[in-house]
């Protein structure tokens, strides 16, 4: 017994990188973790389009070029005369120049608050600010919204009122009634103010990336602080900051409450942007949810999935920028 | 004792400026302050954007002037661009003070025991204020950010394990998912959560049909924070561990996350953070109820920023002050969320 195993040679061990049953498991459990966001976005896209499909048949494209929004189904179910018209077009065209307004006013602000941090302020400053707008990208939409309507809607007004006064002769800043209050201008405004931590903190680590070879190059080709970031900062992080600023955009466009706070929803396509009428469509879903007919939750829903999509591909391409440059620096 | 004491040399500072030298940058702060007076005194300008601007205009022209005539153009324009930059920062800055301010100023207002114990099923909006508040919402808020946890926890933090440790096909796709996600509108998620389990099915609002929308929003951020706080825990963990024989499950579950243990708690607290306050797609799930409700499965559901929607809907004056005062509870707890994440997280590093 004892020699015969003394005798035959080790079977061979056999060295393999195959995972073991454990880890199978593991690996399948976790994968089936990681597919929920890709579920869930396929969940979203399939289930607002299949109850908004009736809708988006029926009216085609007028659907997102129309301008009229009326439903003859009442709440009650009896039915109007006129024919049920859905389309979202003045609300689409007020979502964009909302957001526009506030990009304009809001990525400014915000790539100077990062060349700040990054190569002007102190390092207890810094800290300290740095803290300050994290903690402002923690704060509750609706807070935005409350604090815009009574604090900065009065300022704002008096603003529009200037703007109207000194630059009125440019058409966007025409009114064709005197009528300041809740106009996309200070939607915009407060939208500005909710996207300034996310643009500030993209555009703080886009140019944080800086290879500092290059910036040491510049100071000892003799450029001042200004001068070496013109020439080396700004273009670096070019592509970088265009993506936190879509990304600002796409935050702007789905925003809700803060802007159905503040906004006076008329539905019109509406250029005036001082003026105190104007729309977007997520608060316009919140205007029309609570008395809507079974058929227009279901034109509800349709324009949720152009909102959704809108959203999405704005995301899309703002996270391809910024990934590009980032990386690019490591 | 010795006697021979070495007569240390005070550290002098040559690149300090002499106080000859400061002289003009002295005269320059006088001089901006003195013109923002003058300008505000004596011009159209009013409020206090017209004296920003003013002292950011002055504080520009003669930082610049002074740089210029001591150190030629080039030191002008870089002053300027330095004003003009710093105010850009203080513009930045300025809505936090201003939001904290007006919050705490408004909400103490409305705040007394009694809110904190009573809910809204028996006050109506235009009750005094010693009546009623918001126990139904702290309920209801704090029950459906439980259950949405409890989803998206295990969910986010196994997409953030499979990105960083199995790293198996479609890693690159789920990061930009997960990535494009948290982009989606809050109301968005509502919308689906209702479109999905609410319209046409007969069952009614219930505050887990919230959840699972707040759960929704939550999730992109859980994941993404996971999995920057497992990029960097040591590469030398994980082999270390494979070295000893342990399987790639136990690597991660014994070495792995408990190393990372502190910063996946800080992601959890910042998904907590990100979905306290989320108002919108409670509107499509929740029903907003006025009595405390223990059962989340059954029946509308309160929640603070419901409440404070309702309170700011009605529009009367009491409730504009209950709102004021809900806001300032619910801003508190972000503050605690918030902070104590940034405690935890600097822990770890």
């Amino acid at each position: 017994m004892l020699e015969e195993k003394a005798s035959s040679t080790p079977k061979p061990r056999e060295i393999t990188t195959r995972p073991r049953v454990s880890d199978k498991i593991f690996r399948a459990v976790i994968f089936t973790g990681a597919l929920s966001s890709l579920v869930i976005l396929a969940a979203i896209a399939i289930f607002l389009g299949a109850r908004g499909f009736e809708i988006l048949a029926r009216e085609g494209l007028s659907f997102v070029t129309g301008y009229e929004w009326y439903s003859s189904i009442n709440a009650d179910g009896t039915s109007g005369d006129d024919p049920s018209v859905y389309g979202i077009g003045a609300m689409l065209i007020g979502t964009i120049v909302i957001a526009f307004i506030a990009i304009a006013i809001g990525v400014p602000i915000s790539i100077a608050a990062a060349l700040y941090l990054n190569f002007y302020a102190p390092n207890i400053i810094r800290g300290f600010l740095v803290g300050v707008i994290d903690l402002m990208a923690a704060f509750p939409s609706i807070l935005f919204g409350l604090w815009g309507f009574n604090i900065l809607m009065p300022s704002g007004e008096y603003w529009a009122k200037l703007l109207h006064k000194y630059l009125g002769w440019i058409p966007l800043f025409d009114v064709s009634t005197p009528f300041f209050s809740r106009s996309p201008f200070i939607a915009g405004l407060v939208l500005s103010i909710m996207i300034i931590p996310i643009v500030t903190s993209i555009a703080r680590e886009v140019f944080s990336q800086t290879p500092l070879d290059r910036i040491q190059a510049a100071y000892a080709l003799g450029a001042t602080k200004w001068t070496m970031i013109r020439a080396v900062v700004l273009p670096f992080g070019y592509s970088g900051v265009v993506g936190g600023a879509m990304l600002g955009l796409g935050r702007a466009m789905g925003e809700t409450v803060a802007v159905f706070t503040v906004l006076n929803i008329v539905f019109q396509a509406n250029f005036q942007i001082l003026l105190g009428a104007g729309g977007n469509v997520a608060s316009m879903i919140i205007l029309k949810f609570g008395e809507a007919s079974a058929e227009e939750i279901k034109a509800l829903m349709a324009a949720g999935l152009m909102l959704f999509l809108l959203t999405l591909i704005v995301n899309m391409l703002a996270d391809l920028l910024v990934s590009r440059t980032v990386k690019q620096g490591r | 004792m010795s006697t021979n004491t070495i007569a240390t040399p005070k550290p002098k500072k040559p690149w300090r400026p002499t106080p000859k030298a400061l002289i003009p940058t002295y005269l320059g702060i006088l001089a901006t302050i003195l013109g923002t007076w003058i300008l505000i005194e004596f011009t159209g300008l009013a409020g206090k954007l017209g004296a920003f601007a003013s002292a950011v205009f002055l504080t520009t022209l003669i930082s610049s002037l002074i740089a210029g005539l001591q150190r030629g153009k080039q030191a002008a324009k870089n002053a300027a661009v330095a004003a003009i930059i710093t105010s850009g920062a203080l513009v930045a800055v300025f809505p936090v003070v201003s939001i904290l301010g007006t919050v705490i100023a408004r909400g103490v207002k409305g705040i007394y025991l009694g809110f904190f114990t009573t809910d809204m099923g028996l006050a109506s909006v235009n009750d005094p204020l010693n009546v009623g508040g918001i126990l139904h919402a702290i309920v209801g808020t704090a029950l459906m950010i439980v259950i949405a946890t409890l989803v998206s926890v295990p969910l986010g933090i196994s997409t953030a394990i499979y990105l960083t440790e199995i790293k198996g096909p479609g890693t690159r796709l789920i990061r930009f998912l997960i990535q494009a996600m948290s982009g989606v509108p809050s109301i968005v998620a509502g919308l689906f959560i209702y479109s999905a389990l609410i319209s046409g099915s007969g069952r009614g609002f219930n505050g887990l049909f919230g959840a699972f929308a707040l759960a929704i929003l939550m999730l992109p951020t859980v994941a993404r924070t996971a999995e920057e706080v497992l990029l960097l825990i040591a590469q030398d963990l994980r082999e270390a561990g494979l070295a000893l024989g342990a399987t790639q499950w136990r690597t991660v579950a014994m070495v792995v996350v408990p190393a990372a243990k502190s910063g996946l708690i800080t992601a959890v607290i910042l998904g907590v953070a990100r979905i306290a306050g989320e108002t919108a797609p409670l509107l499509f799930t929740t029903g907003g109820g006025d009595v405390t409700n223990l059962n989340p499965v059954d029946g509308v559901m309160g929640s603070i920023p419901f409440a404070i929607w309702k309170a700011l809907i009605s529009g009367s004056e009491e409730s504009n002050a209950r709102a004021w005062a809900s806001i300032l509870v619910l801003l508190v707890l972000v503050m605690v969320l918030f902070f104590s994440a940034r405690r935890l997280g600097k822990v770890r590093r």
